[in-house]
């Protein structure tokens, strides 16, 4: 279980970093950015998040890209989620008034400054409960970790089964334990939700 | 691609700017592609050896009896999916409150549910308990029990975004309960779902890969797990997983073309104000017409 709340903890810290960057190139005047934001989206969002695992872990290594189970899991899910992450953002970004980047600009704000300075901490308000539904998303798709034998909450559910043979009991146990993660963080992004809301 | 939300009308200098920035972020893109391109090569990733397989008329014929199993499990679970999740939505909506909250649990608790641990579940624990279903079966039975709880929800937001002068306005005509929501209500909350439902679909085909974790006979096999067979037989697991990745790729971005395209154009087409449920008795047109006049106004 400590191995499943790492896993998603990190993985949405990276998600979110790069998520956040990849939706600021999408919305950005610089046409090969966009592209290649565009096409990062795309690519992630389309594939299984089995199929990049597998490819990251057996396939990669070939080109000397070789880490333990573990942090290749960190790179794949942060990878994975931050295309979600970046559609919400940039979800986030198009509803910010027009009125206040043009008003950025007029007082002469170059375009990373009015996307950091005004656009962005608004447009992050708008989706908290968005990013959340992505943060519990992301917490019950580290299962998938255990394909690959990192011992998180559903390998370790798979192997108790295998020793003792009761698997009701074992994988509802596991069950429980993910609702025991995923109810408070839903509690939590409500909470920040209220709590960031632009009162009009 | 549409015009950039933030910066409309540069000036000429922050043209320049733009222009300049494109150039270094094209160069930077372009470098990176060589520097991907290069460390194929020199790993010997890039040796025709490793790709030709994939080209033979045999192999393709092997990853399309993958994507044939694959599409053939997302469709059975899709179709029963939408239809015990439609059961669940009325579930969840009825008057009577003991179905209101057992529906209410069953959607609760398989939407918290990783997928994984329910194939797991479905595949080890239920042939155990005397449940025998063909191996693939198992697979279908989890992807039912997760997407029916998920597109339980989706239905009863749809049916809850539609305007309470709806219901009360079939209701006022003399319809029963189950009448106005079989002829009134079902028909137009659908049709506001499609884009959610092909979304969904979407999220059901890439689940399907997760059935590679439980043992299917070879024949039953979907295509993440054929691409893994060929990547162990040829020994290029980059480039059989590359291919299928690309397989994936192409037709979810379709069907997410799909779910935008049928988005905008019932948008253009509510927003219009011509409201026309297709495939509906007469009876029905009239009594949604008349409750979109006064739910309207």
């Amino acid at each position: 279980m400590r191995t499943t709340v790492v896993l998603t903890l990190t993985s949405f810290a990276a998600a979110m970093v790069v998520g956040t960057v990849v939706a600021a190139f999408r919305v950005s005047p610089v046409p090969p950015l966009r592209a290649a934001g565009a096409v990062w989206v795309q690519m992630l969002r389309n594939t299984p998040l089995t199929v990049l695992l597998l490819l990251f872990v057996f396939g990669f290594t070939k080109i000397g890209l070789q880490y333990s189970f573990e942090v290749s899991s960190v790179i794949v899910f942060g990878a994975y989620t931050s295309a979600f992450v970046a559609e919400t953002v940039r979800s986030g970004i198009n509803a910010v008034a027009r009125g206040q980047a043009e008003a950025a600009r007029a007082v002469g704000l170059t375009f990373p400054q009015i996307l950091g300075i005004v656009v962005l901490p608004q447009a992050f308000r708008t989706v908290v409960a968005p990013l959340g539904n992505i943060f519990i998303a992301l917490t019950k798709n580290t299962s998938i970790a255990a394909i690959i034998s990192v011992l998180e909450l559903t390998e370790v559910a798979d192997r108790l089964n295998n020793a003792t043979a009761r698997p009701i009991p074992v994988f509802l146990g596991a069950a429980v334990a993910y609702l025991v993660l995923t109810l408070p963080s839903g509690f939590a992004f409500g909470w920040l939700e209220r709590k960031v809301a632009i009162r009009r | 691609m549409t015009a950039p939300v933030l910066a409309d009308a540069l000036g000429p200098r922050a043209r320049r700017r733009v222009a300049l920035a494109s150039v270094l972020a094209g160069a930077v893109l372009v470098l990176l592609v060589v520097a991907v391109v290069l460390r194929l090569q020199d790993t010997g990733q890039l040796d025709a050896s490793r790709w030709r397989p994939l080209a033979e008329p045999s192999t393709a014929r092997f990853l399309l009896g993958g994507l044939v199993n694959t599409l053939k499990v997302a469709l059975i679970a899709m179709g029963l999916a939408i239809l015990v999740g439609g059961l669940m939505a009325l579930g969840r909506l009825a008057r009577n409150g003991p179905v209101r909250w057992l529906s209410g649990v069953y959607v609760e608790f398989f939407r918290a549910v990783p997928l994984l641990l329910l194939i797991l579940f479905s595949a080890l624990a239920l042939p155990k308990y005397g449940l025998r279903l063909p191996a693939f079966g198992y697979l279908i039975l989890a992807l039912v029990a997760y997407n029916s709880a998920v597109l339980g929800e989706i239905f009863r937001a749809g049916i809850l975004s539609l305007e309470r002068g709806q219901t009360e306005a079939a209701l006022a005509i003399g319809l029963g309960y189950w009448q106005s929501m079989l002829f009134v209500i079902i028909p137009q909350a659908v049709r506001r779902m499609v884009p959610a439902i092909v979304s969904q679909l979407v999220t059901l085909l890439k689940d399907t890969s997760l059935g590679f974790v439980i043992g299917l006979s070879l024949q039953d096999r979907e295509l993440l797990r054929r691409a893994r067979d060929l990547g162990e037989f040829y020994r290029n697991p980059l480039q059989s997983l590359v291919v299928v990745a690309v397989i994936y790729i192409v037709i979810n971005f379709a069907l997410s073309r799909l779910a935008r395209w049928l988005e905008v154009r019932q948008r253009r087409r509510y927003s219009a104000g011509a409201i026309s449920v297709a495939g509906v008795e007469d009876l029905a047109v009239v009594t949604a017409e008349a409750g979109g006049r006064m739910g309207g106004s």
